[in-house]
C-alpha cells in the first residue's frame, strides 16, 4: 500500500469525523497527512476496541442502571420488566428505614477523612519532606496500610476490636461478661470503629500525595521567605500552602470519592448491619441478597451516580482545560 | 564559595527541634505499625495457649504453626491460583489497551483527545456499585458455553478480567496519554515520513520508552487488582473460584475458626502485596503520583 496522502481522511473507519477535521485545520500538530489506509484502520482499532469494551462495561451500564430505576424487576426474563416510573424514587426517599442514615453515614465518613486523616497526612508529609534521616523508613511505616487490601484490614482491625479477645478491651478490662464494649455490634460505636480504621489508611496515602507535590514546590520560594525572616509556620501558611493548591483539590476529590465508594471495610466488618449502612452496600444488598430487587436497587445507584458525577465532571473539565491552556 | 547555603542546610547541626521530631515520627510509626504487630503476635501464639492467659499476656511460644495449618486447611494456594489466573492477564491487557489509547489521543487526535480521555477518566472514578446491578445482569444474561467454566460470564475469572480491564484502563489510559505527550513530536514524525506503519510506530518506538511508566502502572495494577473484593464478591458465585482476597471472608468462617487462625489467613494474604510493595516501592510510589499530580 502506497502512502496516499491526497485520500479523504474520512475512511477512517471507527474515527469521528470530529476528529480528523481538527487534523486538516492544524496539520502541524497531528500525523494525520502521513498516513495510509492500513494505517487508517490500526489506529481505528487501538482506539476503538478499547473505547468499546470501556464505553459498553462502564458508561452502557451506568445508563442502565438509570434506565432501570424507573422499573420494577424480579430479573427473571426479560417480560416482567413493569415501568412504575418515580415510584422506587419515592419509596427510597420517603419509606426505607435504611437510606437516609446511609446518606448520613457516608456523609461523615467524608468528613471524617477530610477532617482527621487529610491535614494529618499533610502534616506528616511536610515533616519528612525536611530531609531528615530515615524519612523512607517512616514512610514505608505510614504507608504500608495503603498497599494492603480493605478486606485484609478489615481482619487485621477485627483482632483489635473484638469484644472477647481483641487488643483494646483486653487492654481496658472491658473483656468480661458484663463490662463488654461491642465496637463492632454496637450501632453507636461500630461506625466509628470502622472509621478508626479507614483513617489509618487514608492518612498514608495522602501523606504520599503530599509529599509528591511538596515535592514540586520551588525551593527558591521557600529560601526567600526564611531571607524574610518568617518562620516555618509562616512560611507553610503562606507560602507553601498556597502552592499546594492543584494537590489539595487532587486530595479533595480522592476522598469524596473513597468516601462515597467505601464498602469492603464495613462488608467485613459486619455486612453493614445496624449503624452502618451505606449506599453502596444497600446497592449490592438488592443483588446478592435473596431478594432481587433491580429497579429499587438502581435507584440508590443512581443517587450514588448522581453525586460522584457532580464531583467529577467539574473536577475533570478545570483540569482538562488547565492541561490545554499548558 | 558561591553554593554557600547547600552545604550548610545538608549538614544541619543536632538541634533539640529534631530530636523531638524524630521522637515524634518514631513513636507515630510505631501506634501506625501496632494494628499489624499486634496481628503477627496473634498468629505466632498457639491459640491453647491465648484461650488461658489471654491475648494481652507474656508469649510463651512462638511459632509459625498457625500460618502452615491456615495455608493448607484452606488450600489457600488454590485461591492464589485463582487471583494469578485472574490479575495477570487483566494487568497485561489494561497495560496493552489503554497504551494504544493513548497513543492513539497523545499523537494523532487532539479534538478527540479531550473528550475520549474525559470518557475514560470519569469512567474510572465513579464507585463500582453505580454500575453493579446492570452488570451483574448483563453477566447472567451472557451465554458462553465450552468457554468458561460456569457457561456464563458470571462466575468467571474472565468476567473479571473483562470488567478490571474495562475499569482500570481509564486511569492507565490518562496517565500514558500524559507521558507519551512528553515524548518530542519530532521522534514519530520522522519515522513516519520514513513510512514506518503505525503499528511499528507505537510498538518499536513509542512503546519501549514509556518502560518507566509501564512499570509504575503495572505494580499499581498488580496491586489493585490482587486487593480487588467487591467485584468478585458479587461476579463471582462459586466460593472455589474467588481470588485470595474475597475467599478471606468465606474462608474465615469455614476454616479459620479461632482468632490466631485468622489473623494467620489475613496476614499471609498480605504477603504478596507487602512482597511487591517492598522491592517496587519507588514504581507503586511513583504510578500512584503521577496520575495524581498531573491530574
Amino acid at each position: 500500500m502506497s502512502t496516499d496522502t491526497t485520500k479523504s481522511p474520512q475512511a477512517a473507519p471507527v474515527v469521528p469525523p470530529a476528529g480528523t477535521a481538527s487534523v486538516k485545520q492544524r496539520p502541524a500538530h497531528g500525523h494525520g497527512r502521513l498516513l495510509t489506509r492500513r494505517d487508517r484502520i490500526t489506529l481505528g482499532l487501538m482506539a476503538g476496541v478499547p473505547t468499546i469494551l470501556h464505553v459498553a462495561l462502564v458508561w452502557l451500564t451506568a445508563l442502565a442502571s438509570i434506565a432501570l430505576a424507573f422499573t420494577s424487576w424480579d430479573g427473571i426474563g426479560f417480560d416482567s420488566i413493569k415501568w412504575v416510573g418515580l415510584h422506587n424514587y419515592t419509596e427510597l426517599f420517603t419509606n426505607n428505614p435504611q437510606f437516609w442514615p446511609a446518606v448520613e453515614h457516608n456523609v461523615i465518613w467524608f468528613v471524617v477523612l477530610i477532617v482527621l486523616p487529610t491535614p494529618f497526612g499533610l502534616f506528616l508529609a511536610v515533616q519528612l519532606d525536611k530531609k531528615i534521616r530515615f524519612s523512607r523508613v517512616y514512610q514505608t511505616a505510614f504507608f504500608l496500610p495503603v498497599v494492603m487490601s480493605l478486606a485484609v484490614i478489615g481482619f487485621v482491625w477485627q483482632l483489635v476490636y473484638n469484644p472477647d479477645t481483641g487488643l483494646i478491651n483486653s487492654l481496658i478490662g472491658a473483656n468480661k461478661p458484663g463490662h463488654y464494649i461491642d465496637w463492632i455490634g454496637d450501632p453507636d460505636l461500630n461506625l466509628w470503629a470502622i472509621l478508626v480504621a479507614a483513617s489509618w489508611r487514608h492518612a498514608g496515602y495522602m501523606m504520599i500525595l503530599y509529599l509528591a507535590g511538596l515535592k514540586s514546590v520551588d525551593p527558591s520560594l521557600r529560601e526567600a521567605s526564611a531571607l524574610d525572616g518568617a518562620n516555618e509556620w509562616q512560611t507553610f501558611k503562606n507560602v507553601i500552602f498556597p502552592t499546594l493548591r492543584p494537590t489539595n483539590t487532587v486530595v479533595l476529590v480522592v476522598t469524596i470519592i473513597e468516601a462515597l465508594r467505601a464498602f469492603d471495610l464495613v462488608f467485613v466488618f459486619n455486612k453493614g448491619a445496624q449503624g452502618t449502612e451505606l449506599l453502596s452496600i444497600l446497592v449490592t444488598n438488592n443483588i446478592i441478597g435473596e431478594s432481587s430487587r433491580i429497579g429499587y436497587g438502581s435507584a440508590i445507584a443512581v443517587v450514588l451516580l448522581v453525586i460522584s458525577l457532580a464531583v467529577i465532571i467539574p473536577y475533570l473539565i478545570a483540569t482538562f482545560r488547565k492541561e490545554r491552556r499548558a | 564559595m558561591s553554593t554557600v547555603s547547600a552545604p550548610v542546610k545538608q549538614r544541619t547541626p543536632i538541634r533539640p527541634a529534631r530530636i523531638l521530631l524524630h521522637t515524634f515520627l518514631v513513636v507515630t510509626a510505631l501506634a501506625w505499625l501496632a494494628p499489624l504487630l499486634w496481628a503477627l503476635l496473634a498468629a505466632m501464639r498457639p491459640y491453647a495457649e491465648t484461650s488461658e492467659k489471654g491475648y494481652v499476656s507474656w508469649p510463651d511460644k512462638l511459632s509459625l504453626d498457625n500460618f502452615t495449618d491456615a495455608f493448607q486447611q484452606s488450600d489457600m494456594l488454590h485461591y492464589f491460583g485463582n487471583t494469578l489466573i485472574i490479575a495477570v492477564p487483566a494487568v497485561l491487557l489494561t497495560l496493552l489497551l489503554s497504551s494504544m489509547v493513548a497513543f492513539y489521543v497523545s499523537r494523532f487526535d487532539f479534538r478527540l483527545n479531550l473528550a475520549l480521555l474525559l470518557v475514560f477518566t470519569a469512567g474510572n472514578l465513579l464507585p463500582q456499585q453505580v454500575i453493579i446491578t446492570p452488570l451483574y445482569r448483563l453477566y447472567l444474561l451472557i451465554d458462553l458455553p465450552g468457554i468458561t467454566m460456569s457457561g456464563k460470564l458470571y462466575d468467571s475469572a474472565l468476567g473479571l478480567v473483562l470488567i478490571h480491564v474495562a475499569f482500570q484502563s481509564g486511569f492507565c489510559a490518562f496517565v500514558l496519554s500524559n507521558y507519551m505527550r512528553s515524548l518530542p513530536h519530532e521522534l514519530t514524525e520522522a519515522a513516519l515520513v520514513d513510512g514506518a506503519s503505525v503499528w511499528r510506530l507505537y510498538w518499536q518506538i513509542v512503546l519501549p520508552l514509556c518502560k518507566p511508566a509501564m512499570a509504575a502502572l503495572a505494580t499499581l495494577l498488580s496491586i489493585w487488582i490482587y486487593n480487588d473484593f467487591f467485584w468478585a464478591i458479587v461476579l463471582i458465585s462459586t466460593g472455589e473460584n474467588m481470588p485470595i482476597t474475597s475467599a478471606l471472608s468465606n474462608l474465615s468462617g469455614q476454616y479459620f475458626t479461632d482468632p490466631n487462625l485468622v489473623a494467620a489467613g489475613a496476614l499471609l494474604t498480605a504477603i504478596p502485596t507487602l512482597i511487591v510493595y517492598f522491592v517496587l516501592q519507588r514504581q507503586f510510589v511513583s504510578g500512584l503520583t503521577l496520575g495524581a499530580n498531573k491530574g
